[in-house]
């Protein structure tokens, strides 16, 4: 029987090695495509490895990044990011304390209202939100995270409010008899007890933040320049004449490293706030 | 407690509210309103009844990236789920290179759908070519199975990654005791696992229908719906008719559709929830 069962475990984990093999090839194809020169990328030679003649080294991503606009869409996708998340983060779990706390009809109907907003799709609200923005000046990368903190508003809150009855109310009552105000009571109290799940919502918003296209691609005001990544790389692709392989194939793994960079050191984290988002959601 | 925390609402709550008022309720209802009217920008918007709605519901390539939703939905949610499933029943049976296996897995989540669907257009496409098929671009078949191949290999290690939470959440107790009264492994599955595992299930069901009707991002940059709208989701469907399109009739039609899409995002979501929560079992 033991014996048995351990034959099946070792074909099991041989099956399930290949399939990962499988798995990251996509990625790995983009790689080592990325290292050949412009005239070695073509359809027959695409599932080739790089040969001494076709290897170019890094030129491919130097090219990427001198590229017009390049850098300045990295950096808009980080402050846009940073602030969202930032914006979100507190005010949201401000906002969730507040709701779990204080039972009345408003907070209730507010609840409902956050929960109702995450299940409508963002082509409901495209073009309105997109002028909106327009009309009161968010159309740019320093203040489109107050539009971001509106539309991800839903998840946060009702993420948050999931995991606020895990916060004893006896430790809050005994710092109010103390003393403390709520303000205090929230921020030297209830937050560092949130330190989990303030690092478990992060992850989700952060991997939605990075790589939304649709909402920066509309609310952005294009004509002065304003792009993110995901809206920089759809440019190289659809730029009218030849497409060049190198340098996006390029761009794609400039875009896609980071992410794997900070999967590896945070991966414990990340997948357990996905379990944790998704157990709540 | 609560009369002190009350006090305080514009600091804990209104910042909260007034960017959700900006950025969710006003737009929202004012779409609501515009799916009613004629307009190209909102300051020149004119009432037209249901005009709007009727021609959505007659307008065939809307139907079609409807059914071209919906097949994709039920295709991507089953294979999907049954494939998310079975590695999940694998890797927590403590074999070697768990940890490896379930990070590889999962690593297709964290790259954004356009850039998956560049790669994956690359890919396909080349090795369509190498076998002298036609592109994904003049083949609709071939669009629609691409975006199921790229939709599981991104999904897949997301719903995996919830499976193993509630495999593992399940009491050994119950493992041994079935073991004991002589249960072989088909009936542990069938009789301890799949019911204890019936929340995480409601959960993955739910997100991998809604991901698959509000498919976008993979949709634009795999086909773009090419060739001629044969694979055009509802999103891109609609977001095609209000910025695709030149005439001042379209947006308000995109504004039916979109509303109409709404609705029905809503509709599956509150019968999807209904019919598994009712399966679920109390541990």
């Amino acid at each position: 029987m033991t014996k048995k069962k351990s034959i099946f475990d070792t074909i099991l984990s041989i099956f399930l090695g290949i399939l990962s093999l499988a798995w990251i090839y996509p990625v790995f194809m983009i790689l080592f495509n990325s290292l050949k020169s412009e005239q070695h990328i073509s359809t027959s030679s695409i599932f080739e490895l790089p040969t001494v003649e076709s290897f170019v080294g890094l030129d491919n991503y130097l090219n990427a990044i001198n590229a017009k606009g390049f850098m300045t869409a990295f950096w808009y996708s980080l402050v846009i990011t940073v602030s969202s998340l930032v914006l979100i983060l507190i005010c949201c779990s401000m906002c969730a304390w507040y709701i779990t706390r204080v039972k009345s009809k408003l907070s209730n109907a507010c609840y409902y209202l956050f929960v109702f907003s995450m299940v409508v799709p963002f082509q409901m609200l495209m073009f309105t939100l997109s002028a909106t923005a327009d009309r009161i000046g968010l159309s740019n990368p320093y203040n489109i995270c107050i539009i971001y903190l509106g539309f991800g508003a839903g998840l946060a809150v009702f993420m948050f409010c999931g995991f606020m009855k895990s916060v004893p109310l006896e430790i809050e009552e005994a710092a109010m008899i103390d003393g403390c105000n709520p303000l205090q009571i929230f921020f030297l109290i209830v937050l560092p007890i949130l330190k989990p799940t303030l690092i478990s919502v992060g992850i989700l918003e952060t991997m939605w933040l990075w790589n939304d296209y649709l909402l920066p691609y509309l609310v952005l005001d294009r004509t002065k320049g304003y792009t993110t990544i995901p809206i920089f790389i759809q440019y190289f692709k659809g730029s009218y004449g030849k497409v060049e392989m190198g340098p996006m194939m390029a761009s794609i793994m400039l875009t896609v490293l980071p992410i794997i960079i900070v999967y590896i050191f945070c991966q414990k984290y990340i997948i357990k706030g996905v379990v944790a988002g998704a157990v709540k959601g | 407690m609560e009369k002190a925390i009350k006090k305080y609402w514009p600091i804990f709550v209104l910042p909260t509210l007034a960017a959700f008022s900006i950025g969710f309720i006003y737009p929202f209802l004012q779409g609501l309103y515009l799916s009613f009217c004629k307009f190209i920008t909102i300051d020149n918007a004119t009432w037209n009844g249901i005009k709007n709605y009727l021609y959505a519901f007659t307008d065939e390539a809307f139907l079609h990236s409807f059914f071209f939703s919906a097949g994709f939905t039920i295709v991507s949610t089953l294979l999907i789920n049954v494939i998310a499933f079975a590695i999940a029943l694998a890797l927590t049976r403590n074999i070697k290179g768990t940890n490896l296996f379930r990070s590889v897995y999962f690593l297709p989540n964290l790259i954004g759908g356009i850039v998956l669907g560049y790669i994956w257009q690359i890919l396909i496409n080349c090795a369509l070519a190498l076998l002298e098929k036609p592109l994904l671009a003049v083949n609709p078949t071939f669009g629609f199975w691409g975006l199921i191949i790229l939709m599981c290999w991104q999904q897949i290690g997301y719903m995996m990654i919830i499976y193993i939470a509630g495999l593992q959440s399940i009491p050994s107790d119950y493992l041994e005791a079935a073991r004991i009264d002589g249960a072989n492994e088909w009936q542990i599955l069938t009789k301890v696992k799949i019911p204890n595992v019936m929340p995480s299930i409601t959960i993955c069901l739910f997100l991998s229908v809604t991901n698959g009707f509000k498919l976008f991002d993979q949709n634009l940059a795999l086909t773009a719906g090419e060739p001629g709208h044969m694979t055009e989701g509802l999103a891109l469907n609609i977001y095609d008719t209000f910025y695709g399109r030149v005439g001042p009739q379209w947006k308000g039609y995109g504004q039916a559709k979109a509303v109409i899409f709404c609705v029905l995002v809503i509709v599956i979501s509150l019968i999807q929830l209904r019919a598994t929560r009712s399966k679920e079992v109390q541990q």
